[in-house]
């Protein structure tokens, strides 16, 4: 057949070719290179030959890149570790949307876990009953999370050692609970308990199997690739879900503050007795994890010396892990330990510290770079020298900056500087860009320890934690008790007035005229000027804070709260 | 003394000056805690022996790819500076005087690697163009003050040291000076004069040495600031003829950037000639033929290992220098795990090594798996005298290493071979990169893979010509290699050879089969199958093949016999546990972590670290008796955008007392409710540590709320590269 075509073609023959011939040729043709294709494929292979086929047609030497391939291999090794996290179910989750929620979910899935059974206790059985029993009884008309506290309330009831403070104050809570509107979405909390009160007691236990049923679904669609069009559907339903979490710029939920909580603010100190009584749990399992760890201090010995630098991340406090390995290797070695967390820290610190202390140079030098290129002088001309530096939280507000992460990492390139540094923060390894990986040279260990970050967390502030900046009430009694009667005059005016207007939102603070002719009308200066020696002097304190008006006007303020200024003048009227 | 404090954050610690000066050798780190007498400080010095080899082998053979590159740049500095120093009355050339020659260098993606370009580069113009190279980097030069400072404190440095230090005490005083433009052409006056009486007696006189032009590096051209290269380039030009200038530009991305920086205005005023380094695949392919193709390290990994490192270098970062790293983790880790390492080194080393190795030693070479499958093999009398005799033991592991060389020889020659036969085959059926060939090979027995069957098959369609290139290569291949192993298939080859060479002369006399064999090489590779298949068909049926057919035949199933008796996977040979590393797992956990997973794990399945049977729970919801801040954290997860803190306090206390109840039914509520309380702020401050959430500033707002930021995008780990 073949020879035929080839003589054929040799001799050149001119002949009418009609429209139906063409059309007959044409798919003509198309049947046969489709056979032929057929044919490749039948010879070749299947699925990764078509694949690379289409990065064959761009022809250059771009790299068949399988991603399929490579997260297998990736999966799969993690699967044999011990440590690192579950990839392979994880990843989807660990980088998902965040989607709308109900605002009731939270104490509904509260709800839930309170009631998940505990595997190892035969009490359960016992205790089991009673919940259940208590749950028809609250009323329909109230929302989930009363709900749940009503079923405190019972159970502080059913225990009879409560004290009768506490059930007064989870009466009064439910009370303002039930004043409190939810502007949300009362109708679909209806639904939601109408559905609930359907369903009768049981409803965790159903909406449990529902959502693991739910999971099931999503995960069977997960792993059928081939219907591409679920998959796809899916897809939309994300983007969809993803619009919808964040279009709206009001995001509603309660109402409540904590100031109805009637709870005592707590200072650090205290807060952190009242922790230290409560006993640490898995305590065991907490040990067993520090011992793995503690077993790797020689390897990391041995790495930082070959020209790694390790760098620990993990839940949980690092900083108890670091400060064995100090205390076990270094104690022969210079070492410089860096609270990273520490708010005044910066880099010009942590140079200094390294020229001061270690390198024994008194001067100054005109810049940080000056300075770093001094100390890489140093280090390279003199390889005896040896230092260690233990950086505690290498991410932390003030050294994630471009110039201090540069910095640290030249440091830490110098062959007889060795780095060991511990990251928290969820994004830390983005701080890095190649330059700068390079530099650090880094080798990744996985440190979950599941200890708090007291010390880390000590210089956080908190709404739940009084704030050591603020004023509190205990130093503003002691201050004005040194002072003159006429003084605390003065003040107690200035408070009134300030309580008189705290409804105002737009109150900036009394004026000095306006201060200064009601102080006269009270007898307690004669002029402005012991006025303004007296402002001097709360000034002085941090009692007062004054404020230049729009008109040019002085405007004088005390930064303290109404509360703890109510019950100073309490407390003052209560001694007088 | 403590290290925490609240006013300061940096802590210093000297210890005595008597104590430190007992330092610890680093060997001492290397034992694993279990005991010292396994060989442990041999093993350390032969990594470290083999570590430096493999680094001065990968230096040598970067210079080596760089050399081309060099040479052409060099040429272009020597050619364009001769142009600059031509006085000419031309009108063409006086628009010449006034553009700066400039070379482009394009030198890809992976930054890692370019210091080490630029050292060398730095270092070869030294020594042969100029004495005047400065390089300078963007993050030093924010400024024009700063670029003029770095650029003239450079050029006087390296000044001062060609010159022996005589101008030392000018050098400081300048130090104070003002930097400016003028400074640095006054400067190059002076040091052209002075350097001009010495000069002839010098061999720089291919053209006019006498004022040696200034080589400006600018190492990564993209980040420089566009106002500093404008005013730089403008102003320079103005003064070429006195300050003979020369750029470099490293560029990452294309250079196409030089025209999106400057303007036209700017960029007409340079001269721009455009270099190209070595793509890095291929620099990583050669790396792998000289590291790892080769039996001149002992040393090998795994497929798992092996693909692990390239998945990083293909996928993050294309950084040869990373991909070394990797491969100095990997011969630590398995010098530092794998007490039989101590056998990793040259065979006559080895062998002597045998000799000395202690009872405990033996005992750990019993214990490999595969000497015990090898053990399983032997007689029963050999078993016998394998297991008991310690002599007889050592013997064996002698011989059993030769082998193993002696398999590492011919495998990589068969894997050369097979890899010059299938590399060029339409669609790749093995990878084109020997590399992929490679990982098949290690992974399993190649020749049950449906790849390699389809690659022989079209094999079988090849034709003469292509055969024959291939055979050569191949011939070279086996001629290259020092060890003669392999002597009569590289014999076989050549006979192969000759056979199609004499197959020419017949097919010249039968004329049909020759045109159609023409004939055939024109059309396209489909085409080819095509009609070869129906040829095949054809012949089939005619029970009658031609000559070059038959031998074609021959050769494929030599091939075959080739890959099936020198290809085994390493997992067959007995002791390949001494010299083969496979803990991939190690390698990636170290190299490219995942901190997010590790915390999505610690918070949502506490079990997997804590392996404790209380936690253990279905996936996607944990017990109320978790750490607290997994409980917190979990909650929050069921809130949008916003989050209420004295809800979530509440939830939490539910989940809370609903554990603590039925163990202490007891206890007085008042303080439990606290102690509940306490445990859930310190959660959320540790939340907010890691930066699960965030406050809002809102402070007028009546509700205290905590916005959520758990990121919902991921960006990958890498930042991009370039600025």
């Amino acid at each position: 057949m073949n020879k035929l075509e080839l003589k054929e073609d040799k001799m050149l023959k001119v002949q009418f070719v009609g429209d139906d011939d063409v059309l007959n040729h044409i798919l003509d043709r198309e049947g046969g290179t489709k056979l032929k294709k057929e044919r490749v494929q039948l010879l070749v292979n299947t699925k990764k030959i078509i694949k690379k086929s289409e990065c064959e047609l761009e022809e250059d030497d771009q790299e068949v890149l399988k991603d399929e391939d490579y997260v297998e291999v990736l999966g799969t090794n993690v699967q044999d570790s011990l440590k690192n996290g579950s990839a392979t179910e994880g990843g989807n989750k660990v980088y998902s949307f965040q989607n709308r929620k109900k605002p009731e979910k939270m104490s509904k899935l509260a709800s839930e876990l309170a009631n998940t059974p505990r595997k190892n206790v035969s009490l359960d059985v016992k205790n089991g009953p009673e919940i259940m029993i208590n749950i028809p009884q609250s009323s329909k008309g109230h929302s989930d999370s009363e709900k749940v506290q009503l079923k405190n309330n019972d159970k502080s009831e059913y225990i009879s050692t409560t004290p009768h403070r506490l059930r007064k104050r989870l009466i009064v809570r439910s009370h303002s609970e039930s004043e409190s509107e939810y502007s949300a979405s009362n109708s679909e909390d209806d639904e939601e308990v109408a559905q609930e009160s359907e369903e009768d007691t049981k409803t965790f236990v159903g909406s449990q199997k529902s959502e693991a049923q739910n999971r099931i679904v999503s995960a069977s669609i997960c792993k059928e690739t081939a219907s591409k069009k679920m998959k796809r559907e899916k897809t939309s339903d994300l983007v969809e879900e993803y619009f919808e979490a964040h279009s709206s710029s009001k995001v509603l939920t309660s109402d409540r503050t904590l100031q109805k909580l009637k709870r005592d603010k707590l200072d650090q100190q205290s807060l952190r007795q009242l922790l230290s009584k409560v006993p640490p749990s898995f305590s065991a399992e907490l040990k067993q994890l520090n011992q793995q760890y503690e077993n790797l201090f020689h390897k990391w010995m041995l790495q930082l010396h070959l020209g790694f630098n390790i760098v620990l991340y993990g839940l949980g406090s690092k900083r108890d892990l670091l400060e064995r390995f100090r205390t076990t290797m270094l104690q022969d070695s210079i070492h410089v330990v860096i609270n990273g967390f520490f708010p005044g820290i910066t880099v010009k610190s942590v140079l200094n510290s390294i020229t001061e202390e270690v390198l024994d140079y008194v001067g100054t030098f005109r810049s940080v770079l000056d300075q770093l290129d001094w100390i890489i002088n140093r280090f390279k001309e003199d390889s005896s020298l040896e230092l260690f530096l233990l950086i505690h939280n290498l991410d932390s507000q003030m050294l994630r900056g471009d110039k201090s992460q540069q910095i640290i990492g030249q440091l830490s390139s110098l062959h007889n500087v060795y780095l060991i540094a511990s990251i928290d923060h969820l994004n830390a390894p983005l701080m890095w860009d190649h330059a700068k990986q390079s530099l650090y040279n880094w080798l990744w260990y996985e440190a979950t320890t599941y200890s708090p970050y007291t010390e880390e967390t000590s210089y956080e502030n908190s709404l739940l934690v009084k704030q050591s900046g603020s004023l509190p009430l205990s130093s503003l009694t002691h201050v004005l008790r040194s002072l003159t009667p006429n003084a605390r005059g003065i003040f107690r005016l200035l408070i009134k007035y300030q309580l008189d207007n705290q409804d105002n939102p737009s109150y900036i603070g009394l004026s000095f005229q306006d201060f200064y002719q009601q102080c006269r009308e009270a007898f307690l200066v004669n002029s402005d000027l012991t006025l303004r020696a007296q402002l001097t002097e709360f000034r002085d304190h941090k009692l007062i804070r004054t404020k230049k008006g729009t008109d040019g006007v002085e405007y004088l303020l005390i930064p303290v709260n109404s509360g703890t200024l109510t019950d100073f003048l309490e407390k003052e009227e209560e001694e007088v | 003394m403590a290290t925490s404090s609240v006013s300061k954050g940096c802590f210093v610690f000297k210890p005595n000056y008597k104590k430190r000066k007992i330092s610890v050798p680093i060997e001492d780190y290397f034992d694993t805690k279990k005991n010292a007498s396994e060989d442990s400080k041999l093993r350390f010095e032969t990594y470290q022996l083999m570590w430096q080899q493999m680094k001065s082998e990968t230096e040598r053979l970067q210079e080596e790819l760089n050399k081309n590159l060099f040479d052409s740049l060099i040429e272009f500095l020597q050619k364009s500076h001769c142009g600059l120093q031509k006085s000419s009355r031309d009108w063409g050339f006086q628009i010449k005087l006034r553009e700066i020659p400039t070379a482009a260098l394009v030198l890809g993606v992976n930054v890692t690697d370019h210091d080490s370009v630029f050292r060398s580069l730095t270092e070869v113009l030294q020594n042969t163009v100029t004495p005047h190279v400065v390089s300078l980097q963007a993050k030093d030069c924010p400024d024009m003050k700063h670029f003029l400072q770095k650029l003239i404190s450079q050029l006087m440095n390296c000044c001062v040291d060609v010159k022996s230090n005589e101008e030392g005490s000018v050098h400081v005083t300048q130090k104070r000076t003002h930097y400016s433009m003028d400074l640095l052409f006054d400067w190059y006056k002076t040091v052209t004069q002075k350097a001009e009486p010495k000069l002839p007696s010098k061999k720089r006189t291919t053209c006019q040495w006498q004022s040696p032009p200034v080589v400006l590096v600018l190492k990564d051209m993209e980040s420089f600031t566009t106002k500093v290269l404008q005013d730089f380039i403008t102003v320079s030009s103005q003064h070429l003829h006195e300050f003979p200038l020369i750029l470099i530009f490293g560029i990452a991305t294309s250079p196409v950037i030089i025209h999106r920086l400057l303007p036209h205005a700017v960029s007409s005023l340079l001269c721009i000639e455009l270099f190209q380094t070595l793509s890095c695949k291929e620099h990583l392919s050669s790396v792998l033929d000289k590291v790892l193709l080769t039996t001149q390290f002992p040393f090998k990994i795994s497929e798992k290992v092996l693909q692990v490192l390239t998945n990083i270098f293909l996928y993050h970062d294309f950084s040869i220098q990373n991909f070394i790293k990797g491969l100095q983790l990997s011969l630590l880790e398995h010098f530092y795990s794998q007490p039989l390492s101590v056998l990793c080194c040259d065979l006559p080393e080895a062998k002597r090594r045998i000799n000395f190795l202690s009872a405990n030693q033996c005992e750990n070479i019993l214990r490999l798996p595969s000497f015990q499958r090898h053990v399983e093999k032997q007689t029963p009398e050999k078993q016998v005298a394998l297991l008991t005799n310690e002599r007889s033991l050592k013997e064996e592991a002698q011989s059993l290493l030769e082998n193993l060389h002696a398999y590492h020889v011919n495998y990589f020659l068969a894997l050369k071979c097979l890899h010059n036969f299938t590399s060029s085959l339409p669609k790749y059926p093995l990878g084109r990169q020997i590399r992929e060939l490679y990982c098949a090979c290690l992974e399993r027995n190649i020749w049950h893979s449906k790849e390699y069957s389809s690659a022989l098959q079209l094999l079988r369609m090849l034709a003469k010509d292509e055969l024959m290139t291939m055979l050569q290569k191949c011939s070279s291949v086996f001629k290259s290699s020092s060890e003669n192993q392999l002597d009569n298939t590289a014999k076989k080859i050549e006979e192969f050879l000759a056979q199609f060479q004499s197959l020419d002369d017949v097919k010249e006399e039968e004329d049909s089969s020759g045109s159609q064999a023409k004939g055939l090489q024109k059309t396209d590779l489909y085409h080819l199958q095509k009609s070869l298949l129906e040829m095949k068909e054809l012949r089939r049926t005619n029970k009658k093949q031609t000559r070059f057919e038959v031998l074609r035949e021959k050769v494929v199933d030599f091939i075959d016999c080739l890959v099936r008796d020198y290809l085994l996977p390493p997992e067959t040979q007995p002791l390949h546990e001494v010299v083969y590393f496979s803990a991939a797992n190690i390698l990636r956990e170290h190299l490219n972590a995942a901190p997010r997973i590790a915390l999505h794990t610690a918070l949502n399945n506490p079990y997997y670290y804590l392996k404790n049977e209380a936690l253990k729970s279905e996936e996607g919801c944990i017990p109320n008796i978790a750490p607290d801040i997994c409980i917190a954290y979990k909650l929050h997860l069921e809130c949008s955008r916003l989050i209420n803190l004295v809800d979530w306090s509440e939830a939490f206390a539910t989940v809370v007392t609903a554990a603590e109840d039925i163990d202490a039914k007891a206890a007085p509520s008042e303080e439990m409710s606290e102690i509940i309380q306490y445990p859930f702020i310190s959660s959320t401050l540790v939340q907010t540590h890691i930066k699960c959430n965030k406050k809002s500033n809102n402070e007028g707002f009546p509700i205290l709320h905590v916005i959520l930021i758990t990121p919902f995008l991921y960006t990958g780990w890498f930042p991009p590269t370039l600025q």
